[in-house]
């Protein structure tokens, strides 16, 4: 699929999703439901500053050490059997799955969740040799019964689909005759990948979190699906991420109860499951070969500058959860497989700004996103820094602009003058909105934004306040 | 064991390191003193009473029937757990404290009531497998057991296969109350004493918190996908 997925401009994408009456308000409830659960659990804490502070530190540590993690993970998978491949790039990662896969002559193979596999392309690589690759997420394979849908969404990929799609999906798709009732849906999907879960010869998963001290991959799940993808077929490769790792288990304990709470609301999901190399001699159920595949595909590009902290993601959709942009335009506007503000921070520096230049504008730098991150990545600062180097690249705006971001950026990155430098944000964005730069237009990304009748106006108040009013009835636009 | 393979190591970490400035760190980094422990904090000097009742409480929110009983009484209650599970069929780990706790012959009185009953044998290779796949019902020991999040932690090893807690339709786990801990960060620090003593990991270290279940559709919550629609825990009142 790659990164980008879907085709049109930008506001011709958003103007698709602001339309689509249905996936919008399937978003707002998913937002509300999502942000609800996370916030009683987090609540119940107490100290979930405390727990942010931790993950941060952990976060900040392991990139610091990046490659010495990696060094000792990966001698540690070897050292109990299983094979590394440190991939480059896509054609690297493709290159060398495709391989194992033809070595073990393998036709099915069986996938479950990772959005590492989506970036790269992998199941059009795999299918181009002949092989049958099946989805097993019950997300994942809708979409993938849907001639391909791309996902909306990292934790919970068919949101922007109702049940009624889902029915006849399985209807056209797999003669599925019974209701629209998601438990019916559900026990379809349970007997109908039973046996590809059996056939399959290769399973495939992503990886939430590596553990270097003892080689372990971690996967956070609740389906059972990644459960079957590694304990039946006789290869596992996983791929993930260069930066999906922890240095011990310890520190596996604060990610994962962080991953947990902060993606669906839950303590822990049903499944951790934790996969260290082969099976062991004498085990029935586990695989004898083990692979993991180890992608940069852009990632070390963007360590070492301004926008190290977006490594430290542990792909939760926090952010993307409490996002009015999102929560208006829906995840397919965003044009990326990482959709709303991470995806809006992430896709640029992995991508180029050609494609996506637009993204970092699709925020109202409302900040939401950063004080939902449970690893405190200061999301909306780095959207002004991309907005930053936007414009110092193209030096097509007004000097105005110029001044107005520098301005910006600098309160944003100064937390003393930060709850000032918020309370201004309207004045300015209601300045560029307005087209008050001397040429009776504004930049085309803000002017559509007033367009879509999201954005603010300058009444001298922070977004959120203006959001929260307008939620409860009382805005005024 | 053999050894695998390790490919491009080298010039993927020499790039890490470039971009960040600096040379190849080989020397051991140590970890930092972390600012915070909030881990440490949940349900500290807790009883194992208490901890159990904070067990408790949290399985109503996994969808999990717990039941408590002490080691005498298990004999008894164990065949009505079973009916009410829909008896048939049972698969079960190859585990000493099947004997321990007195559940050997309660399985023996499965048998002769005419339920199947199938003890994880590594002899019989992928047949272990078939059975458990066809089983209404997969029997475990909990090794680790977490209060807060209502989790049974399962190492795997040769009696002990994967498949037991994952393909059957139903799982029942065993847990003794000694193996009660606050929470998570108990157990990752006893898996952490195993990779620091250098040994080979189990091979799978499975959390297992209540049934299988997914929102995927619509975000409405439903029970039972490809692992097991119900779990049902027993604990035994043992210390
Ligand atoms: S940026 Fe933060 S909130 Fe968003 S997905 Fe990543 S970790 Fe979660």
């Amino acid at each position: 699929m790659g990164v980008k997925i879907g085709e049109g401009k930008f506001f011709e994408r958003v103007d698709k999703g602001i339309n689509d009456k249905f996936m919008r308000k399937a978003v707002k409830e998913a937002q509300t439901r999502l942000e609800g659960r996370k916030t009683q659990t987090t609540e119940e804490m107490g100290n979930w500053e405390d727990w942010r502070d931790l993950s941060e530190e952990i976060r900040q540590h392991t990139l610091e050490n990046l490659d010495y993690y990696l060094d000792q993970f990966v001698e540690n998978v070897a050292k109990q059997g299983g094979h590394v491949f440190f991939a480059e790039d896509a054609a690297e990662a493709n290159e060398y799955i495709t391989s194992v896969v033809k070595k073990k002559e393998a036709k099915n193979i069986i996938k479950s969740k990772s959005m590492v596999t989506e970036e790269i392309s992998m199941n059009e690589a795999l299918e181009e040799l002949g092989c049958n690759v099946v989805e097993s997420d019950l997300g994942e394979w809708i979409l993938q019964l849907d001639d391909h849908d791309p996902p909306s969404h990292i934790v919970v990929p068919a949101l922007h689909k109702n049940k009624e799609q889902i029915r006849d999906t399985f209807r056209d798709k797999r003669k599925y005759d019974k209701s629209s009732d998601p438990n019916e849906l559900a026990q379809f999907a349970r007997e109908q990948l039973r046996k590809d879960f059996l056939s399959a010869e290769v399973g495939i998963t992503g990886c939430n979190f590596a553990v270097a001290e003892s080689g372990t991959v971690s996967l956070v799940t609740n389906e059972g699906n990644a459960r079957m993808a590694t304990t039946l077929p006789k290869t596992q490769i996983t791929v993930m991420g260069m930066e999906r790792i922890v240095p011990t288990w310890k520190e596996l304990d604060i990610l994962v109860s962080m991953l947990c709470r902060s993606a669906v609301g839950q303590k822990l999901t049903s499944y951790i499951t934790g996969l260290t190399a082969t099976k062991e001699e004498g085990d029935v159920d586990g695989p004898e070969e083990f692979h993991v595949v180890i992608v940069d595909n852009g990632r070390s590009k963007i360590l070492g500058t301004q926008f190290q902290s977006a490594l430290q993601c542990i792909r939760c959709a926090a952010c993307i959860n409490v996002c009015p942009v999102y929560r208006h335009v829906g995840g397919h506007s965003y044009g990326s497989i990482y959709p709303g503000p991470i995806g809006a921070v992430l896709t640029p520096l992995l991508e180029g700004y050609d494609d996506h230049k637009e993204l970092p504008y699709a925020s109202t730098l409302c900040a939401a996103c950063t004080d939902a991150c449970p690893v405190k990545i200061p999301l909306h600062e780095l959207l002004v820094e991309h907005r930053r180097v936007i414009v110092e690249q193209s030096g097509k705006s007004s000097f105005g602009e110029k001044l107005a971001m520098k301005g910006y950026a600098y309160a944003a990155s100064n937390p003393s003058v930060y709850k000032i430098g918020s309370s201004s944000a309207p004045s300015f964005i209601g300045h560029v909105a307005k087209g008050e730069d001397g040429h009776g237009k504004g930049p085309g990304p803000v002017k559509l934004w007033t367009d879509i009748r999201d954005l603010p106006e300058p009444t001298g108040d922070t977004f959120r306040k203006w959001y929260v009013n307008r939620e409860k009835g009382g805005g005024k636009s | 064991m053999t050894t695998g393979t390790i490919h491009n190591k080298d010039k993927f970490l020499r790039k890490i390191a470039d971009q960040l400035g600096r040379k190849r760190r080989t020397e051991k980094v140590e970890l930092p003193k972390w600012s915070k422990l909030p881990q440490y904090e949940v349900f500290d000097g807790l009883s194992k009473d208490e901890l159990l009742d904070q067990f408790v409480l949290q399985c109503e929110n996994i969808h999990t029937n717990v039941v408590v009983t002490t080691q005498a009484e298990l004999k008894e209650m164990f065949p009505k757990i079973i009916n009410d599970l829909g008896g048939k069929s049972i698969v079960h780990w190859k585990d000493p404290r099947f004997d321990e706790y007195g559940l050997r012959e309660a399985l023996e009185n499965q048998k002769k009531s005419g339920v199947s009953v199938h003890e994880w044998n590594k002899d019989l290779g992928k047949r272990n497998i078939e059975k458990a796949e066809q089983a209404n019902i997969g029997i475990t020991f909990s090794d680790v057991t977490l209060a807060e999040s209502g989790t049974c932690v399962l190492h795997s090893d040769n009696g002990k296969g994967r498949s037991v807690s994952l393909l059957p339709e139903k799982y029942l786990a065993i847990i003794p109350k000694s193996t009660l801990v606050p929470r998570m960060t108990q157990a990752t620090d006893k898996i952490h004493e195993i990779a620091q003593k250098n040994g080979r990991m189990p091979s799978c270290i499975n959390f297992i918190s209540g049934p299988s279940n997914s929102a995927d559709i619509e975000l409405r919550l439903v029970v039972g996908v490809h692992g097991p629609v119900k779990a049902t825990y027993i604990v035994i009142d043992d210390k």
